[in-house]
């Protein structure tokens, strides 16, 4: 790339950190230091506001450069994380969206701590929620590493390993300094700049096709060298036994992964009510919905126009075929339209790293702060010294995803993404859910079913291709691959739900009646929600 | 506070939730009530069954008023939701939001797994033309992002018709009851 490129790009992801950096100083002036303050930015934000903040928190850049990618390479197959990601919406908004906002005060453990001896459940949760939120922002640090290596021609080791550190420490001081509400508000300036960004490269694609989408489906098959068979699925997933068990537990793991996230539940606090926290779930998934559209025309536009040829050229895994197809819908490489646009996609994305990796770090500093510190270490846990504490716990979370993104540099971020929501999935959606709607659940139960889903999924990750034992896994030297699949859902997620069960019915413990009733009515009506 | 309140006992002691009054009243509930059952798409063909299979069946004998002794706190205030459990408004808001989301939720996960494994186990079908470059991939996957918006929208219809309204006052009630326990107890 062109010394233009890069020049522009940076001097708009800059002005887009000068913006960021400036909201936080401003919306942190009459900040008072509470845990209210910076766990839930007061709880006054809009629907539509926290709306287009789930929606900034969730399009990650796994979507916007990974799914493209995995479609310009793979075709139709890219497609189901679309889907995955989508449909799981429909999980949020029914089962945990409002009943979490009703019954919960920060985090995923005070749901289930409410009903069970406190210290055990928050431990589990909240390690739990650290684990899931860490896989997480590794895939996003992946995700700005590549993009660095693409502006920069994939030459300087250096650099991009000094971005990812720059990203890093930016987050630490959005997180530390700005808490919920600077970390919301950034998100909707990233909300905003995405969805414009992916608007006009979609209608530049079907411009480019004269609005003939069949024209643009064809050429994409075409130029991929598959035929008809692109825009079918099992190119990546259709050859033997595991990979078509590998799809189903992707699919298994997108759908029921995002009602687990930390740092989804988190944002369903920033509003007042429950009702106003399901008109923001509504609200993104207008927004998301909309997004995954467009990025399907974006990944089969990038192998009509760009070619798989050209993207795998520039990264193995597809994750800069945005990137070139922007370039390439400009003008090319050489032309000042090119330039621009490619500038825009390559700062939009930044920006989407950077927000979505402040909004993680948010969530895991409130799991470390508010359940790991505070059920350690009780007697001196004050509101104010909690706030302390999690300040402190973004940084070291910061240097653990920094050190973990420079590691795993090389797999596709999209399905890094479907690792840490195999996690999820497995290890806090059973709990979640048992601690709605089961009157018998346990504190047995809640933790068993927490590490029953948490251990195993680990596990069968350390063992899985994805470690070792094959030339793309992050060891190929060492082999212990003992599971043949990459993501550990279909297995880790029945096991988060068996285990919940079966430490519920061996544990000797009653189910308290009494607060089960509170449980479910506050998570219905409301009452006495915070 | 209390002057955009429609429920005035709520307003003593609204202190914990603040964001009610801009929020929680909704405009739709007034004009809603009256037309609700007509109106609603899910409610004659899913009424039956789910609601009471789901719903706490065993009837339970009234403890609160066997307790006479209210020495704790805690205790009185954890028997306001006993006993807002067992109320029959309660109940109805429960088996309300229970019709809805049980038969809705087992339809759309039924729907997606069902994609996902012929996906994987059927290429051949999937790939079958439907209208030019477009096959049954691309009709299923479009489809998914239609019923998943379709839901959205009868969800959101359902809640605020048939829950909202209900879910408020019971809201009001309880933290009424509550704060009665427990100043009852403490005085």
């Amino acid at each position: 790339m062109t010394g233009d490129h890069q020049t522009l790009a940076l001097l708009l992801f800059s002005a887009f950190v000068a913006v960021t950096l400036g909201i936080t100083t401003w919306v942190s002036r009459h900040r008072h230091g509470s845990a209210e303050e910076f766990y839930a930015g007061g709880r006054l934000f809009s629907p539509m506001e926290n709306g287009f903040a789930i929606a900034g928190d969730y399009m990650s850049a796994a979507s916007f450069l990974g799914i493209s990618g995995l479609i310009a390479l793979f075709g139709y197959d890219g497609m189901l994380y679309s889907v995955g990601f989508l449909v799981a919406w429909l999980v949020v908004l029914f089962l945990v969206a409002e009943l979490v906002r009703n019954c919960g005060r920060f985090t995923l453990a005070d749901v289930v701590a409410a009903r069970m001896s406190e210290r055990p459940v928050r431990i589990a949760a909240g390690t739990s929620s650290v684990t899931v939120s860490v896989l997480y922002l590794v895939a996003q640090m992946v995700g700005a590493g590549s993009l660095v290596a693409l502006l920069l021609g994939g030459t300087s080791q250096a650099a991009q390993s000094w971005t990812v550190i720059a990203v890093g420490a930016l987050m630490v001081i959005y997180v530390s300094l700005g808490g919920m509400r600077a970390t919301t508000w950034i998100q909707i300036v990233k909300a905003v700049l995405l969805l414009g960004g992916t608007v006009v490269l979609t209608v530049l694609v079907l411009v480019r096709f004269h609005g003939d989408v069949d024209q643009l489906l064809l050429t994409a098959a075409e130029r991929s060298g598959h035929g008809r068979s692109f825009l079918a699925p099992g190119l990546k997933y259709g050859g033997d036994w595991t990979a078509r068990l590998d799809f189903i537990s992707l699919g298994l793991a997108l759908v029921l992964g995002t009602a687990g996230l930390p740092h989804i539940l988190s944002r369903f606090y920033t509003v007042p009510t429950a009702r106003a926290a399901r008109r923001s779930v509504v609200w993104s998934i207008g927004l998301i919905g909309g997004f995954y559209l467009m990025t399907i025309v974006l990944g089969f536009g990038a192998a009509a126009i760009v070619g798989p040829e050209t993207v795998r050229g520039s990264n193995a895994a597809g994750n800069t075929a945005v990137p070139l197809l922007a370039l390439d819908l400009g003008g090319g490489a050489d032309s000042t339209g090119g330039t621009v646009l490619f500038a825009i996609v390559a700062a939009v994305a930044f920006a989407t790293i950077l927000a979505v990796v402040a909004g993680i770090t948010l969530a895991s500093s409130a799991s470390v702060a508010h359940d790991l510190y505070a059920s350690l270490r009780r007697r001196r846990a004050k509101p104010r010294s909690e706030v302390a504490v999690a300040r402190t716990a973004a940084v070291g979370i910061g240097v653990i995803a920094i050190a973990l993104g420079l590691l795993a540099r090389d797999l596709n971020v999209a399905f890094l993404v479907g690792l840490a929501f195999a996690v999820a999935a497995s290890a806090n959606l059973p709990v979640l859910l048992y601690s709605l709607f089961w009157r018998g659940f346990t504190t047995r139960g809640a933790v068993w079913s927490v590490y029953g889903g948490l251990i195993p999924a680990m596990a069968l990750v350390l063992l899985s291709p994805v470690v070792s034992g094959s030339p793309e896994s992050l060891f190929p030297g060492v082999d212990f691959q003992y599971f043949p699949l990459q993501n550990p859902g279909l297995v880790s997620i029945p096991l988060g739900f068996v285990a919940g069960w079966l430490g519920t019915v061996t544990s000797a413990e009653v189910a308290d009646e009494a607060k089960h009733a509170e449980t479910e009515v506050r998570s219905l009506t409301g009452a006495g929600a915070v | 506070m209390q002057s955009s309140n429609a429920r005035p006992r709520g307003s003593e002691g609204d202190a914990e939730s603040p964001a009610e009054n801009h929020d929680g009243l909704d405009t739709a509930g007034a004009e809603a009530s009256a037309g609700v059952r007509y109106d609603d798409p899910w409610y004659d063909e899913l009424a039956s069954g789910w609601g009471e299979t789901g719903g706490d069946g065993t009837p339970v004998a009234p403890v609160a008023t066997a307790r006479a002794q209210r020495e704790d706190r805690a205790a009185a205030a954890a028997d306001v939701y006993l006993e807002v459990q067992r109320s029959a408004a309660f109940q109805e808001v429960r088996s309300r939001y229970r019709r809805f989301v049980v038969p809705a939720g087992i339809g759309f996960f039924t729907w997606y797994v069902a994609y996902v494994v012929t996906a994987t186990s059927a290429p051949g079908l999937m790939a079958r033309p439907v209208a030019g470059a477009v096959n049954v991939a691309m009709v299923a996957g479009l489809g998914q992002f239609l019923t998943t918006f379709l839901l959205t929208w009868a969800y959101a219809r359902h809640a605020r018709l048939r829950r909202d309204r209900a879910a408020l006052e019971l809201r009001w009630d309880t933290q009424e009851l509550t704060r009665t326990a427990r100043g009852g107890a403490s005085s």
